[in-house]
């Protein structure tokens, strides 16, 4: 096994840290820190299900974290909340679990072309494998869920749909409310799932105003802790329990309960609803002005996605013709900006985003696409320093390329 | 309706930790920008692969590499293993060049991860194709040069040929 440390030793010092990669990981904010450290080893670190007091701490935690964050959503009670170690965990809590608690009403299931992968995996490989069909439905060129062809999907056979209320890659706020009518419609004996990962903290999120079943929310998304998410689930919705294992506090995902992440979750929601639209106007302005710097200073670059009210306020994502996405990550974490690129390589061939496929972008747009996210903590000067450093990192890939 | 990538291709994100030389030939390339006036060059890959390397050889009489370079098209190993490449031929008889593997590149580089192995295949295929090229061109395949193509010429064409089937894939929607 290879060592990192040599690269880091050879990576060298650089001039100014823009860490704009929480689309895959996030610096923990240093309050959120703060408040999850005394439930450690200081407070509260029994099992919230025994009858002692380091238990009941526990449970007063577990029950104050719930309630909170079932507030932010506009949920009715905090037995709605159900905490599972990671949003992927909570995506496949819903969508395996919906399906078996509804396997007697039928076997169809309907998502779009563009899901997260712990969504879209789930519906390539478990689904299909204990018996249910999945169809996907094609999104426009900016990402948004064609409903005729939506609508021509659903049927009363279908028993759960999941529709993402924002792109984890190219932003798209879907128009949720529609989709969810449409649904209530057209299949009657379907769930709605939707995964909120990137909504959450980020565009205004009612449960109650949406009359979605279930939702997937992140902690990391918003610089809460990693190791922790939650699935929202309306009361009187039944979703089977997919793992097994002692009960705690919750039922539907077994195990002893992580206070300390839920703690700090809670924590990270609390600072983000706290100046929620402030903050909002704050990484809007930061992201156009990303998006107008890097598209007005470098030719032959394309956003991915919508533009303006329909975008997530946190997400850019641009493709650099002529570049590869891997080498411009490296190359611009040479001069300390941190970003992702959809591309990955596989054992033959470098494999595009199925997001950016689905939007209709060609294999060599997609493979140029860096994702960019903007924090509510960022500064004008991260993203002039950005602005500053990406234009040479391009031009000289596109100097070592023969296209 | 909409077709998938076959399974055992999606990406793994296995960590990709390069060895010192890699990061330093894709930070400081070697022998890196075009020739017009080679005797002979050659691509491999295609931007849809997203790995594309040129391959541009100025040639003796002797038949000697006197001068190689590369642009590539790629990620940081697809970089490095051309440039490495380069300086492996240069001042040796096309013969000797073309003994070359993707295995002798890898060596070189200290090693890729495994998902990397195709950016050496892809460098040897573009200095292989680029110097049967060249004795085609003279109209006589010298008796070190197989009728047919070698691992790491047919893999460049597989790798073309697979990007080419699955962009098709993606459009039928």
């Amino acid at each position: 096994m290879r060592s990192a440390k040599e690269l880091i030793e050879a990576h060298g010092p650089v001039e100014r840290d823009v860490y704009l990669d929480l689309e895959n990981s996030s610096p923990v904010l240093p309050e959120v820190v703060e408040a999850m450290l005394p439930y450690f080893n200081e407070r509260a670190f029994g099992s919230p299900t025994i009858t002692h007091k380091l238990g009941w701490e526990a449970y007063e935690a577990v029950m104050e974290a719930s309630q909170r964050m079932a507030s932010y959503i506009g949920a009715s009670s905090p037995e709605e909340i159900n905490f599972t170690n990671s949003e992927t965990e909570a995506n496949n809590l819903a969508l395996l679990g919906g399906c078996i608690a509804n396997k007697d009403k039928g076997f169809k299931v309907v998502v779009s072309t563009a899901e997260p992968l712990s969504v879209d995996f789930p519906c390539r490989a478990l689904l299909p494998k204990i018996g249910f069909n999945v169809i996907k439905v094609p999104v426009n060129e900016e990402g948004f869920v064609i409903q005729e062809r939506f609508e021509e999907a659903l049927d009363k056979g279908t028993i759960l749909v999941s529709i993402a209320a924002v792109n984890h890659e190219i932003g798209t706020i879907q128009s949720l409310k529609e989709l969810v009518e449409i649904v209530r419609d057209k299949a009657p004996n379907a769930l709605f799932h939707t995964d909120a990962s990137d909504a959450y903290g980020r565009v205004p999120f009612n449960i109650k105003e949406l009359d979605v079943d279930l939702a997937t929310l992140s902690s990391y998304k918003i610089q809460g802790p990693r190791g922790i998410g939650a699935l929202y689930v309306k009361e009187g919705v039944k979703v089977e329990r997919i793992i097994e294992g002692q009960m705690g506090t919750q039922t539907l995902w077994p195990g002893l309960e992580n206070v300390p992440a839920m703690v700090g979750f809670q924590k990270a929601s609390e600072i983000a609803f706290k100046n929620f639209d402030e903050d909002v106007s704050h990484m809007r302005r930061l992201r156009d002005k990303l998006i107008d710097g890097i598209l007005s200073s470098i030719k032959d670059a394309l956003l991915n996605g919508p533009k303006g009210d329909r975008r997530a306020p946190d997400n850019v994502n641009v493709s650099f013709l002529r570049c590869v996405g891997e080498a411009l990550t490296m190359e611009l974490s040479f001069k300390g900006v941190y970003v992702s690129t959809g591309s990955a390589c596989t054992r033959r061939i470098t494999l595009p985003s199925h997001v950016l496929m689905a939007i209709g972008r060609r294999h060599e747009e997609a493979h140029g696409s860096i994702l960019m996210k903007i924090s509510r903590r960022h500064t004008d000067e991260d993203i002039s320093y950005v602005l500053k450093v990406l234009p040479e990192a391009v031009e000289r890939l596109r100097s070592i390329s023969p296209a | 309706m909409f077709e998938e990538f076959p399974y055992e291709e999606l990406p793994s994100r296995v960590p990709l930790l390069y060895g010192r030389k890699v990061l330093e030939l894709f930070r400081n390339p070697k022998n890196l920008g075009r020739m017009d006036d080679a005797d002979a060059m050659a691509y491999a890959g295609s931007p849809v692969c997203g790995d594309m390397i040129a391959m541009y050889l100025k040639i003796s009489d002797e038949e000697v590499v006197e001068k190689a370079k590369f642009e590539s098209y790629g990620c940081a190993a697809n970089i490095a293993a051309a440039s490495i490449l380069t300086e492996m031929i240069t001042d040796k008889k096309l013969e000797e060049a073309w003994k070359i593997s993707w295995r002798d590149v890898t060596k070189e580089l200290g090693g890729l991860p495994s998902v990397k192995y195709h950016c050496g295949v892809l460098a040897v295929g573009a200095l292989r194709r680029a110097i049967r090229n060249y004795h085609e061109r003279k109209g006589k395949l010298p008796d070190w040069i197989p009728k047919g193509e070698t691992l790491e010429e047919k893999q460049a064409l597989e790798e073309e040929e697979l990007a080419k089937v699955l962009s098709k894939r993606f459009k039928l929607e």
